[in-house]
């Protein structure tokens, strides 16, 4: 399509930003009027009111959630789990992507294969093995569980993405790295690795998402409430007959703001670290 | 290839085989073990009566798959789901890509709302949705009313609507990705292309389908067939929007109804069966659809 030139006709103009505007507004929606129940009072949570912020707003389940709630413990387990989930799926997808950009080796084209394969099976399914087994390593109910499921969920689509960026780096600086002597090792750490950077960006963000929001998986491993992380912690506000959509709200706001804000910092590597990497993939 | 020379293979490519065994060993444990269990299973007669004491009985829960009108009734809905969903979430995609990808005063500020349903995790999303379509109190229902004077809605209560709730949910959430991986796709397109086509006197229109379209292809095929495969299997919308499948479990799409069978009635043998049935299709579809469309890329 045609970029916009200087003889662009305004009425051009007026449609691009009018299906914007309209196709933003039911983007924000939701999320306005998640905040808007927040900030509910407790009398006011059913209304049939149509503006999204209430006239009489006050910030009373965010009090509730943080001093009669243990929300603070919930996002302390999460940052642990997501951090150490970052740290794995970063170190493991870094490198591996790096053989399959790179080696010739034997098993390679069935390897990549069987990672797309492992996004074909249904997650509901893994789940009885994979809580038989944890109990038999007795990693049951613990975060070093959780870390270990949520990093093989996030792996499969962060080797690929990185082999993919790998592809796109020309091969002669490391032949280059080569003649002057540098090793395999030191040319992928001190040449390859800093290259990948809006890759590594992205792998990381996939990782932690992959675990700062996770529920399902979670709410098999983990039994202990002192364990519980934020999704299950919400999930709580939903699981008693009615729903405490007040809490559940405020809740849900503040599981979102680091991620979103994670996204809207890193949203200009997305682009590039996402596509380049499948263009020539 | 001979032991001394495999052996030498290895050898030489010792580094990639270190590089990838740590991400294969824990994929080994979380996917590649539960997924051999699974085809263990699939061949048992194991349920809640025989947890501990089950043993191999063949083919039974295979043939209890195909024999049962549900499956294919299923097997339709989640193809239907998939192929609606996908649909939406490529259209809306690119067309926003298109519409960003231009100097845009305000550009930033639309490329950072849209990616919003993207950062929020699913679950929030799907409990919310499912807010805003209550009969009632739901915001929808609500602006059909007020704004629109339309009659509300049965979204919850019944089961195309329940159906329909889970599906717009969906494209809401889907949409980002295919967006940022389109706006990625055409930023690599070369402008020179364009400015000859202009020369030439070619309509915008004209312009999508002979450079755009075929250029942006090779981007949005991982992307397409990684959508089809995370929307067949996205169990998370379809249970949190319809409440387990409710009403009367007339909601479901195959994951869903397997989760139902396993956790809920405890057949683990047919629902190991039916996933390892999800399994192959998907399997089948990959292939089929990654080798079509690689035969046709040398054309572009």
């Amino acid at each position: 399509m045609a970029r916009l030139k200087k003889s662009t006709p305004r009425w051009k103009y007026v449609v691009i930003y009018a299906v914007l505007i309209v196709v933003t507004a039911v983007t924000v929606l939701p999320v306005v009027l998640v905040f808007g129940i927040s900030l509910r009072p407790g009398n006011m949570l059913w209304t049939t009111d149509l503006s999204p912020i209430p006239a009489n707003a006050t910030f009373e389940a965010y009090r509730v959630l943080f001093q009669e709630k243990p929300f603070f413990r919930w996002i302390f387990n999460s940052s642990v789990v997501s951090f150490m989930v970052t740290i794995v799926g970063v170190s493991l997808a870094s490198t591996a992507g790096y053989a399959f950009s790179r080696y010739k080796f034997v098993g390679r084209e069935a390897g990549m294969i069987a990672l797309i394969a492992t996004q074909m099976f249904p997650v509901t399914m893994l789940l009885l093995p994979l809580f038989l087994m944890l109990i038999k390593l007795k990693v049951y109910d613990t975060f070093l569980g959780l870390v270990i499921a949520y990093s093989a969920t996030a792996l499969p689509f962060c080797i690929w993405q990185m082999k993919g960026y790998y592809d796109t780096i020309p091969y002669s600086l490391e032949e280059a790295a080569a003649i002057d002597g540098c090793s395999r090792l030191k040319t992928f750490y001190q040449i390859v690795l800093p290259l990948a950077s809006p890759a590594l960006v992205i792998t990381a963000l996939f990782s932690f998402m992959s675990a700062w929001s996770e529920y399902l998986v979670a709410a098999v491993i983990i039994i202990d409430k002192r364990l519980y992380t934020l999704p299950l912690g919400l999930k709580q506000f939903q699981s008693n007959f009615d729903t405490e959509w007040g809490l559940y709200a405020a809740g849900a706001v503040v599981v979102c703001i680091p991620v979103v804000a994670l996204f809207l910092f890193l949203s200009r590597w997305l682009i590039s670290g996402l596509t380049l990497g499948s263009v020539k993939g | 290839m001979s032991f001394a020379r495999l052996a030498a293979h290895v050898r030489e490519n010792k580094l990639a085989y270190l590089y990838i065994l740590p991400s294969f060993l824990v994929l080994g444990f979380v996917v590649i073990y539960p997924f051999v269990y699974n085809v263990v299973i699939s061949f048992s007669n194991m349920s809640l009566s025989h947890f501990r004491d089950w043993k191999l009985i063949g083919f039974d829960q295979y043939l209890r798959v195909f024999r049962e009108k549900v499956f294919y009734i299923l097997f339709l809905k989640t193809l239907g789901w998939t192929l609606v969903n996908v649909f939406f979430h490529v259209v809306i995609g690119v067309a926003l890509a298109l519409l960003l990808n231009r100097p845009l005063p305000g550009r930033a500020v639309f490329r950072t709302l849209l990616i919003l349903p993207w950062a929020i995790p699913q679950y929030i999303v799907a409990l919310t949705w499912r807010g805003m379509f209550n009969y009632e109190y739901g915001y929808i229902n609500l602006l059909l009313k007020r704004v629109l004077n339309l009659p509300p809605i049965q979204w919850l209560s019944d089961p195309f609507g329940a159906f329909a709730a889970a599906t717009i949910t969906n494209i809401w959430l889907g949409f980002p990705f295919m967006m940022i991986i389109a706006l990625g796709g055409l930023q690599s397109i070369p402008k020179e292309l364009y400015e000859a086509a202009d020369v030439d006197g070619a309509k915008p229109w004209r312009q999508f389908w002979t450079i755009t379209a075929p250029l942006l292809k090779p981007v949005m095929i991982p992307a397409i067939s990684l959508g089809v495969i995370w929307t067949f299997n996205n169990f998370n919308v379809i249970w949190l929007v319809s409440d387990g499948g409710k009403p009367a479990d007339s909601t479901h799409i195959l994951v869903s109804f397997v989760y139902r069978q396993v956790f809920n009635y405890y057949s683990y043998g047919y629902g190991a069966a039916l996933s390892i049935v999800i399994f192959i299709i998907l399997l089948f579809f990959s292939i089929n659809f990654i080798r079509r469309t690689r035969a046709t890329e040398g054309y572009a």
